[in-house]
């Protein structure tokens, strides 16, 4: 009897043990960093491909205001609402006190400066794939962008996912920063790839979930159920999705559709940013987008 | 004579009145679809517009000058009959997808804005279609103008 308690005692101790080594918080320290200077014109564009805006300013903002990185918006999901916070360069509403390693934490690994797991809402599960040469440039112009003191919002979510500790196993099951379009690609697929899987974060919404939030990575951009409303993300692989080459394009650039319809919805801010990238840049996400698996 | 006046009103009013019938009877509110012809309108001439954006029709000047003067033209005619009250989406379900917010008067300054937004875009087409880079140039903002209400006031695609 002394011997099976002992042994439940040594389990629980060794579970315990394998459950802080999982969850704990991973962070890069700043040698990764090493050598890379910011550039401005690239933090832009990393800023408008990453779509920081459509989160991170304030809801409804337009023009001039959506580079006021207030936060505020929320984002009702299964496991609770979000609200997306200040990333505004105020040293005490924003984050004006990160250094770039702090920035690249945060978005590489999911990690705060004090330590803490974000939630996945933030989507550091593709920004992952950003290269530190993009996430120092973006971490510069962000610095640019004009501060305020917009107070920011707790998270309403439930049990488990409320103690910040459980998205480490979270992590460990989910966060995977290997691309998942593989194959022989040409340079325009490539930076194609780069946009959609890394800083385009369009699999966030165009690809279905598990029961723990966690991408359905067989069914990649096959649509999913709107996070924010009524109705559907559409399939965008070539099962569903037959627009040709200048149609997606445009599409990309005004938010025609090929019947002279308009984008509405999210992707309308969707095609805002992707509307200040150049023009190659919108056809590689367009030729990325023939060459993903077709999902019925 | 008095009889073929009598014919000839009462052939008026059975028009007049089948007109009525198709108009109400034939499956939908009239000014929702008024709305949406309108909205037909718009992506006919755009599409006049986009199709030698895109590079797949030939410029013509005579034809996007056409379809830029119809579009300035449909984005100032005055829209207020096309949007009684009880023709949103809460009342008329998938019959519209125009949100309720449009009817919402501390959204009325903003739907101005927009209407105003969409104008201007359609002016700035119309003075630069008499050239392909004109035409290229003008059609963003065309595309950013109705996305900008259909963003906020329209329900999206299901």
């Amino acid at each position: 009897m002394r011997l099976v308690l002992k042994s439940i005692a040594v389990l629980a101790i060794s579970g315990m043990a394998v459950f802080w080594w999982v969850t704990r918080p991973v962070t890069s320290d700043a040698s990764v960093l090493a050598g890379l200077e910011p550039d401005l014109a690239r933090g832009a564009l990393v800023f408008h491909a990453g779509g920081c805006a459509s989160c991170h300013a304030a809801d409804g903002a337009e023009g001039d205001a959506r580079f006021v990185m207030a936060g505020g918006r929320s984002f009702p999901s299964d496991f609770g609402t979000f609200y997306a916070p200040n990333i505004s360069p105020d040293p005490d509403f924003g984050i004006g006190r990160w250094s770039t390693i702090d920035f690249y934490n945060a978005l590489h690994h999911g990690v705060s400066p004090d330590g803490r797991h974000y939630f996945p809402a933030f989507p550091y599960t593709s920004y992952a794939r950003a290269t530190p040469e993009d996430i120092v440039s973006l971490h510069a112009f962000v610095m640019t962008l004009p501060a305020t003191d917009a107070p920011n919002r707790p998270h309403d979510v439930g049990f488990p996912f409320s103690i910040r500790r459980s998205l480490g196993a979270w992590k460990w099951l989910f966060h995977d920063p290997e691309w998942v379009l593989e194959g022989d690609l040409s340079e325009e697929e490539l930076r194609g790839r780069y946009l959609v899987e890394a800083l385009g974060h369009c699999g966030e919404c165009h690809t279905s979930r598990n029961v723990l939030g966690g991408l359905n990575y067989a069914r990649w951009m096959a649509g999913a159920p709107n996070p924010t409303g009524s109705g559907n993300i559409p399939n965008v692989t070539p099962a569903k999705f037959d627009w040709s080459l200048s149609d997606t394009v445009e599409y990309f650039t005004s938010g025609f559709t090929p019947e002279y319809d308009t984008a509405g919805g999210h992707m309308a801010d969707v095609i805002e940013n992707l509307a200040q990238l150049p023009v190659e840049d919108r056809r590689a996400i367009a030729l990325y987008l023939k060459r993903i698996s077709p999902v019925e | 004579m008095l009889m073929k006046k009598g014919v000839i009103l009462g052939v008026a009013g059975a028009v007049v009145a089948g007109t009525i019938a198709i108009a109400g009877g034939h499956g939908g509110n009239p000014a929702v679809k008024a709305r949406k012809a309108h909205m037909q309108l718009y992506a006919h001439n755009l599409g006049i517009l986009g199709g030698m954006a895109k590079g797949e029709a030939d410029y013509d000047a005579g034809q996007a000058q056409a379809a830029a003067d119809n579009l300035a033209m449909l984005a100032t005619m005055k829209q207020m009959s096309y949007w009684p009250s009880g023709t949103s989406t809460d009342e008329l379900g998938d019959e519209t997808r125009a949100l309720p917010a449009a009817w919402d008067p501390s959204n009325w300054d903003d739907l101005m804005a927009k209407s105003a937004a969409m104008t201007d875009a359609a002016a700035a087409m119309q003075a630069a279609a008499g050239s392909l880079e004109g035409v290229q140039a003008s059609i963003g903002a065309v595309g950013g103008a109705c996305g900008a209400c259909h963003k906020v006031y329209r329900q999206p695609m299901n």
